[in-house]
């Protein structure tokens, strides 16, 4: 019971004020910005540009920036789902571990965490490049050289590297918060190590899981540092369309492009929500 | 004996929902008196205003004659145990208990002296420096206690201090903490919301239900005398039936007329009467008063409790003598054995043992899911 | 099963610190090269030690990051502290989700939202240089505040509520209750959120990136920009010096951890010997 005479705005009144005037506000001006021209009168052409511009690639003319979004949004996809599966296994074995050898594994996880992302990125280039230190190796030990600077793969592997640790690290805490007990139960009901993992870590890890995907997924679609670094500056992905017209000074369109990337990712995340929590609680059939 | 606490008026609501009720109570000197009632009664919030946590919608604090209202917690003379104890878990064993003291500017030496007095009061000398966490239930709730008496308080607030504990150590402590009363002489206002507490505790027991004061009066009045049908329900067992009072020192119930020592009623009144288990004599069938079939027999230790089916209406009696099921038995009752009370907003609602065993399985699981929640509370605060 | 989760935990393991091995040893190479290593070397440390521009970085970033953590950890700690109390459910779930927004939001939006305004009130008063050192402090205290608030609320919420009553049962204002027991209790979350908070600040690059003018720029703007250009090693000993950084930061605060509980233990052990 709290008492009616307890401050309250006074301590949350600064931070209210804040919210509204550097969160809020912001978001209403990527929209006013996106529907507006140059000289700040309504329009829809930003938002039609996006959808509507073209050009030729090779002897096909497509969608410049759909086939940029859909660039962005499979490269992110696959790199979560790489992400999972690499992720998820550690974070379980992390979790099963002594004390100790948890204790060492979270600071392990996070040196690279706490590293700038740029310089993570830029080391990958360094080792991809053509002639880099994988090649070199390969060339060394008798192997034809690859390449894969500038290739899909490559933009890949730096969103793997760098977003990894986002993925093991909430899934981590969920599952090493997990009650013994319930894994006693599980096992005393008759399950294997498998159906436990089934059964009930793996239902009882989804907020983990959740947020794992969110924290990898969001970054890796609107990054524009890994592909311009691995990918050559070819590999144009929506991050990268953004800033350049941020750079090139076309405020209203990058407005626009970020509005776009704004409403899919809320839809997208909605439904990952959604299916995540039907794994969660409607995952067993009756 | 001079009043220290008067509340006069009190109505409280939160949220539209109304809790206190229009309480008037004085508070004496030198006084145990224990607020008891059901979760929910109201009993907590009274602590509250009259410590100083929460304001009254209506009506009157006064400390000592005088208005305090206004007053805030930190400046009335009057201090809390709190419910899960309150102990500040960054401070020993202590510190805790010299937190007054350190806010009131005492000297170290005087300090010193102070907590060491006040931990041997408690019996806990040799755990000065122990971490608060590291203490058990028992301890903890000592721990509180001297923290709150080492402030010299008029009046000591004690919120089901005894609540976490279990029934061994609750006994002790319910003891031990009659003994600090009677010490230091310090009012206790106390509240719980077990009857054999507030009992065995208290010179003066207010019985609380929705918001409302039903019965004030010394543990004999409120358990021989009961004012309704709540009072006589919440403490102990009770038979309560219709009667109608005839004339003074007669009244009717069940189908036979019987003497009592109650008068000042209307000739002809519809009355509650109350009668209690361990007050109804078996004869032999031929010489009841009232004739009836048992219908289960339960073995407690110190006596058999046995149900007894008196015209559709059953009847609980505590007895020493074996009876077997389904026999034919006649009850006798004395007249000082029969309690008439006035009708009031809960005739009916109690006293009717025909579901017990219904509502002694409820009330087990009620307790234990109290039980859980002190629990999960004492997990969360070690978090 | 064991083995089989062995050598996939060193697997993941050598994949996330292979790059950073190779630039520790890279940045001692005396040649330019990143594929071949022809000599130790400090070459590239000492070159990096005489670019004023990189050491201006720095302090750039050490001068916002501190002063971005300071208020963001006062105001996101009032703030919780506030939520707290908030009794109507509706106002506590939009202020939550308002709070949400920064941190599910990529950071290129976040970024991008708020140069907007920038420039857009910087051109309303007519100014071109409207991106300065005061718009990157506003926009990492932005992004810095949920992340206090969220270390700082689950400690108020796991308190017992008693025991700020209970500090003004025992003589406390209600303000000397909250900095004599509130305080104490919810420090480690408003430690953990201010660490937090001043590594975001550090670390970022999306936001500042978006948000810093031509004067002020933090060390991996910096980093971006001079790896937009030539490669030089001088960047590997950069990043060495980072890690080894962070590598000290994260084992002293994982000892000082364990120095404290054992010094605790030691200390208790000794009272109790010395009342014996």
């Amino acid at each position: 019971m709290k008492t009616k005479g307890k401050p309250v705005w006074g301590l949350l009144g600064p931070y209210t004020l804040w919210a509204a005037v550097f969160i809020v506000v912001p978001l209403i001006f990527v929209a006013y910005y996106a529907f507006t021209d140059n000289s700040f009168s309504f329009t829809f052409d930003n938002l039609l540009r996006f959808f509507n511009d073209r050009s030729q690639v090779g002897d096909t003319e497509v969608r410049t920036y759909m086939l940029i979004f859909w660039r962005s949004l499979k490269l992110a996809v696959i790199s979560t789902v790489i992400c999972f599966v690499l992720g998820y296994p550690l974070a379980y074995i992390m979790s099963r571990a002594s004390d100790r050898n948890q204790k060492i594994m979270m600071t392990l996880i996070m040196i690279p965490m706490w590293m700038n992302f740029l310089i993570r990125t830029y080391a990958w280039m360094t080792i991809l490049q053509d002639t880099g230190l994988l090649n070199g190796f390969l060339t060394r030990i008798g192997l034809e050289k690859i390449h894969i600077i500038g290739t899909e793969g490559a933009v890949v592997i730096g969103m793997v590297y760098d977003y990894l640790p986002y993925m093991v690290l909430p899934i981590y805490s969920v599952m090493a918060k997990l009650d013994v007990r319930l894994i006693e139960a599980a096992r005393d009901l008759g399950c294997n190590n498998f159906g436990v993992l089934r059964r009930v870590i793996f239902p009882l890890s989804m907020p983990g899981v959740l947020s794992g995907i969110n924290m990898v997924l969001i970054p890796s679609v609107s990054t524009f540092y890994i592909s311009q670094k691995l990918g050559n500056g070819k590999f144009f992905l929506i991050g990268d369309a953004i800033e350049g017209q941020y750079v090139a000074n076309n405020l209203h369109f990058a407005a626009a492009m970020a509005f776009i990337l704004m409403i899919i990712l809320i839809a997208m995340m909605a439904l990952i929500k959604k299916f995540t929590n039907d794994m969660a609680y409607g995952g067993e059939e009756v | 004996m001079k009043k220290i606490i008067e509340l006069k008026n009190i109505s409280k609501s939160f949220d539209g929902e109304k809790v206190l009720d229009n309480i008037s109570l004085d508070i004496y000197d030198n006084e145990f008196l224990t607020l008891l009632g059901p979760s929910g009664c109201g009993k907590t919030t009274t602590l509250r205003i009259i410590g100083g946590f929460e304001q009254p919608d209506e009506g009157d604090v006064l400390f000592m004659g005088e208005r305090i209202n206004d007053v805030p917690a930190h400046k009335r003379n009057v201090n809390t145990v709190f419910q899960r104890y309150a102990l500040f878990p960054h401070l020993d064993v202590y510190e805790n208990v010299a937190f007054s003291l350190r806010e009131r500017k005492v000297a170290k030496d005087e300090v010193d002296r102070q907590v060491t007095e006040m931990l041997s009061l408690v019996m806990l000398s040799n755990f000065a420096h122990r971490k608060v966490t590291s203490l058990s239930g028992g301890q903890q709730q000592r721990v509180a206690i001297a923290r709150a008496l080492i402030a010299r308080p008029k009046v000591l607030l004690l919120d089901e201090p005894l609540g976490a504990l279990d029934l061994k150590l609750r006994k002790d402590m319910q003891q031990e903490l009659k003994k600090i009363q009677k010490a230091t002489g310090i009012t206790f206002i106390f509240v719980t919301h077990d009857q054999e507490e507030a009992l065995t505790m208290s010179d003066t027991v207010v019985v609380m239900s929705d918001g409302r004061i039903q019965q004030i009066g010394t543990p004999t009045d409120v358990y021989n005398e009961p004012q309704n049908a709540f009072v006589a329900d919440f403490i102990g067992e009770s038979n309560i039936v219709d009667g109608i009072m005839l004339e003074d020192f007669k009244v009717k119930f069940s189908g036979h007329t019987f003497e009592c020592v109650d008068k000042g009623f209307e000739r002809g009144e519809a009355v509650d009467v109350v009668v209690r288990p361990e007050d109804v004599d078996i004869v032999r069938e031929e010489d009841g008063m009232l004739r009836g079939v048992v219908t289960s027999v339960t073995f407690m230790g110190v006596h058999y409790e046995i149900i007894v089916d008196i015209g559709g209406f059953k009847w609980m009696i505590q007895t020493t003598d074996f009876v077997d099921v389904d026999e034919h038995i006649g009850l006798s009752i004395e007249p000082d054995a029969i309690q008439i009370m006035k009708k009031s907003e809960y005739s009916g609602m109690f006293g009717d043992y025909s579901t017990y065993s219904d509502e002694a399985e409820e009330l087990s699981e009620i307790e234990l899911g109290e039980l859980e929640e002190f629990e999960s509370a004492g997990v969360d605060d070690e978090d | 099963m064991k083995t089989a989760s062995r050598i996939f935990t060193a697997l993941v393991f050598i994949f996330l610190f292979a790059p950073i091995a190779i630039l520790i040893v890279f940045s001692f190479n005396d040649a330019k090269s990143l594929s071949v290593f022809s000599g130790f070397s400090f070459r590239w440390y000492s070159e990096l030690i005489h670019d004023d521009a990189t050491l201006e970085s720095v302090r750039n970033t050490l001068i916002l990051a501190v002063s971005a953590t300071v208020i963001s950890t006062v105001m996101g700690t009032a703030a919780a502290v506030g939520i707290n109390r908030l009794r109507s459910k509706w106002i506590k779930s939009a202020i939550n989700t308002v709070t949400d927004i920064p941190m599910t939001n990529p950071d290129i939006i976040t970024g991008i939202s708020l140069m907007l305004m920038f420039v857009f009130f910087g051109r309303m008063f007519g100014r071109s240089d409207s991106l300065s050192f005061t718009t990157m402090l506003l926009s990492h205290v932005t992004f810095c505040l949920p992340y206090v608030i969220l270390q700082v609320l689950p400690k108020l919420r796991q308190m017992d509520p008693s025991l700020p009553e209970a500090a003004q049962d025992l003589g406390c204002t209600p303000t000397r209750a909250f900095f004599k027991v509130t305080i104490p209790e919810i420090m480690p979350g408003v430690i953990t959120g201010a660490i937090m908070a001043f590594t975001m600040s550090l670390d970022d690059f999306v936001i500042s990136y978006f948000t810093s003018g031509a004067g002020f720029q933090t060390l991996p703007v910096r980093i971006y920009n001079m790896t937009k250009k030539t490669v030089t090693p001088k960047m590997y000993a950069l990043a060495t010096i980072i890690f080894f950084v962070i590598l000290t930061m994260l084992l002293i605060s994982n000892f000082s951890d364990e120095d404290a509980s054992e010094k605790r233990k030691i200390k208790r052990n000794n009272r109790k010997a010395a009342k014996k």
